[in-house]
């Protein structure tokens, strides 16, 4: 018989998710060539992840919007309509032959934003123009003096005072009780703490999430239908899951930039806190996806600790400690986590260098590449850097040529994957294409 | 207690910094004089964060202080005082793309710096930018954009300004976290800067200040 989940080591956990992944349940391959096509693939992004040599250069354009693009779509076309979604983001994997996709859920479900008035993001139609893509709306979801709320009870904060203020339709949740109150039948345990629910903002709430959840629901649909297609046609899903650090969850999310870069000095040790209270919560984020999904790799987009944001000794004291403890918490269940460090991250190499050997990617933006491989090279696989600048106006032999120098400066000796530096969105195709082939013919390992 | 506010606030000693202002100000100061040791404050901050001893939380900390300091010493402010300008720059993000954090600190750190700094916020029309250039006669423009869809915006604002006539007196200085040399030749910019005090030096170097 299997061995639970919960029995099993971090190793065995590791070994479950990948063999998942190499033979992802229920799909049938179109044909053997897929077949080996997709396991040629999968093992080749292990084999980097190991640090061992792989046949060649993994290569995994980050496309956000890209596909929409190049197929003749809008982002607002495709958060919109989930056939345009399948059929564009198709063409681009199958017509390109990337080494893996990522997925269609760059893509959120458009109505189910609208229906719950969501205020965290402006997206294409809504509030920006129909042909760019969704941006955050950063404010004080959470006031300076809600750190103690937010410590006592995460999950109670965000029903009640997090959710209604970034989405209008769930003002009414603001009324609930603690779920926790509902410990006993008599005494009024339960009836009070079932009030709430019979009063019509909440039952406006509920309606609302339950709209919401349909269209999530049909887009869900076209998500797996996505991956169970492309994986038979032999292109793997590069990420399983994602999460956040902390720092940024606060940072990005709740207090805002300004608001987070205050509270390290007038309140560090709430912040400090805070940060400490949401990490196990984050790791499980991260972890349910990776399982769900039967693939290891856990993002994590990286904000608020490039170079600059953040001086040596306050990412040491309030980013790392909780950055390094999601890491491993990560890597205890089984998974590979993929921090994607937005910006410039010279300044933090020495310091990031603390994980475990072979059981991390570090993905790269502006990173001086040599220095990251020089630095991380024997402890972690590292990818990223071609530059988005260079893709979005760059010409094919440009790109070819920036390919050849990163391949001779991070890959040597195996342990890179090729991707572009940040999320690529409308950029001349022909530019993508020149990443992907110049990959394949630079990227070889003898 | 005689203590150097313009000390207390590079140093980011908030509450130090907010009793020196109290002090004086109960002790009849002249308001003009209290700004200005402010004002030198943040000329240190800035040094300090083109040497890379601060870094961005230490600037929006130190404008938070400041704007509490504004706020303690405006009533007391008899008339609007002149401050002398270094000279004019228009800023804005470019259209499509709404991100203000970037932009926020440079204007920010054009104004303590001395710039009469025109911020047209984010979004902003090509056009918007032509005409703020006609109505102030700004000879600066700084165009962020945080996005990859920044790159296109910033190049028709550029040649929509040089179809009005003005590029020739006009110095354009471009940045964001993707901008890049490339991005400069790209969009017909002038230069870009990398941070917030890049972009402070570039606009001292073309207005002529010191």
């Amino acid at each position: 018989m299997e061995k639970k989940w919960e029995e099993m080591t971090a190793d065995e956990k590791r070994n479950d998710l990948i063999g998942k992944w190499l033979s992802p349940p229920g799909v049938k391959f179109v044909n053997a060539d897929a077949e080996k096509a997709y396991k040629g693939r999968v093992t080749r992004i292990i084999d980097a992840v190991n640090m061992k040599k792989p046949d060649r250069v993994p290569v995994f354009p980050m496309t956000g919007f890209f596909p929409a693009y190049y197929a003749g779509f809008t982002p607002r076309d495709v958060m919109y309509d989930y056939d345009k979604l399948m059929s564009s983001f198709k063409k681009y994997v199958l017509d390109m032959q990337p080494d893996a996709h990522g997925s269609v859920t760059v893509s959120p479900p458009g109505k189910a934003h609208d229906i719950l008035d969501y205020k965290l993001y402006a997206w294409p139609g809504h509030g920006v123009a129909p042909e760019y893509s969704y941006q955050c709306i950063e404010g004080e979801y959470m006031k300076a003096d809600e750190y103690d709320a937010l410590i006592e009870d995460p999950t109670l904060f965000f029903l009640t005072a997090w959710l209604p203020r970034t989405m209008g339709a769930l003002d009414g949740l603001k009324m609930l009780s603690p779920f926790t109150n509902m410990t006993e039948m008599y005494g009024g345990f339960t009836g009070a703490a079932l009030v709430p629910f019979g009063l019509p903002p909440v039952q406006a709430a509920l309606k609302a999430l339950m709209d919401a959840g349909n269209e999530a629901l049909k887009w869900i649909g076209t998500v797996a239908g996505y991956g169970a297609e492309m994986a038979a046609a032999g292109f793997p899903g590069f990420f399983g899951g994602g999460t956040k650090v902390p720092f940024d969850t606060i940072g990005d999310t709740l207090r805002g930039t300004r608001g987070i870069m205050l509270d390290m000095y007038r309140q560090p040790n709430k912040l400090l806190r805070a940060v400490e209270q949401l990490t196990p919560i984050m790791v499980k984020m991260g972890v349910a996806n990776a399982r769900q999904n039967g693939c290891p790799i856990v993002f994590i987009p990286l904000h608020k600790g490039a170079d600059g944001f953040l001086s040596d000794e306050q990412f040491k004291k309030f980013y790392w400690p909780t950055l390094k403890g999601l890491i491993l918490g990560l890597i205890n269940e089984g998974c590979i986590p993929f921090p994607w460090a937005e910006g410039g991250y010279n300044s933090r190499l020495k310091v990031i260098k603390d994980v475990p050997r072979g059981k991390v990617i570090w993905g790269f933006d502006t990173t001086d590449m040599a220095k990251a491989k020089e630095i991380l090279g024997d402890v972690a696989c590292i990818g990223g850097n071609m530059s988005i600048a260079s893709l979005s106006v760059g010409t094919p032999q440009d790109i070819r040529d920036a390919a050849k120098k990163l391949i001779a400066d991070a890959g040597k000796g195996g342990g890179y994957i090729m991707m572009s530096g940040a999320v690529i969105e409308k950029v001349p195709p022909e530019n993508v294409k020149a990443m992907i082939d110049a990959t394949k013919e630079y990227g070889v390992y003898k | 207690m005689a203590k150097d506010l313009s000390k207390a606030l590079a140093d980011l000693k908030e509450d130090e910094a907010l009793a020196i202002v109290r002090e004086k100000l109960n002790a009849g100061a002249d308001p003009m004089s209290i700004l200005n040791d402010a004002r030198r404050g943040m000329e240190t901050v800035g040094t300090r964060f083109s040497k890379s001893e601060y870094f961005i939380p230490d600037l929006v900390y130190s404008g938070e202080i400041l704007k509490k300091i504004n706020e303690m010493v405006k009533p007391k402010l008899t008339k609007e005082s002149a401050v002398k300008r270094e000279g004019k720059v228009i800023i804005g993000t470019v259209a499509g793309d709404i991100h203000d954090i970037g932009k926020d600190i440079v204007v920010f750190m054009l104004d303590v710096s001395g710039f009469e700094v025109f911020d047209l916020g984010v979004d902003v029309p090509v056009q918007k930018f032509v005409d703020k250039i006609k109505e102030t006669g700004s000879p600066i423009v700084g165009l962020s954009g945080f996005l990859t869809l920044a790159y296109d915006s910033m190049k028709q604002t550029i040649e929509a300004i040089k179809a009005a006539g003005l590029r020739d007196k006009t110095k354009i200085m471009i940045g964001g976290g993707q901008i890049t040399e490339e991005i400069v030749k790209y969009t017909g910019a002038d230069a870009f800067g990398k941070d917030a005090m890049a972009g402070v030096t570039l606009a001292r170097k073309w207005s002529g200040a010191k």
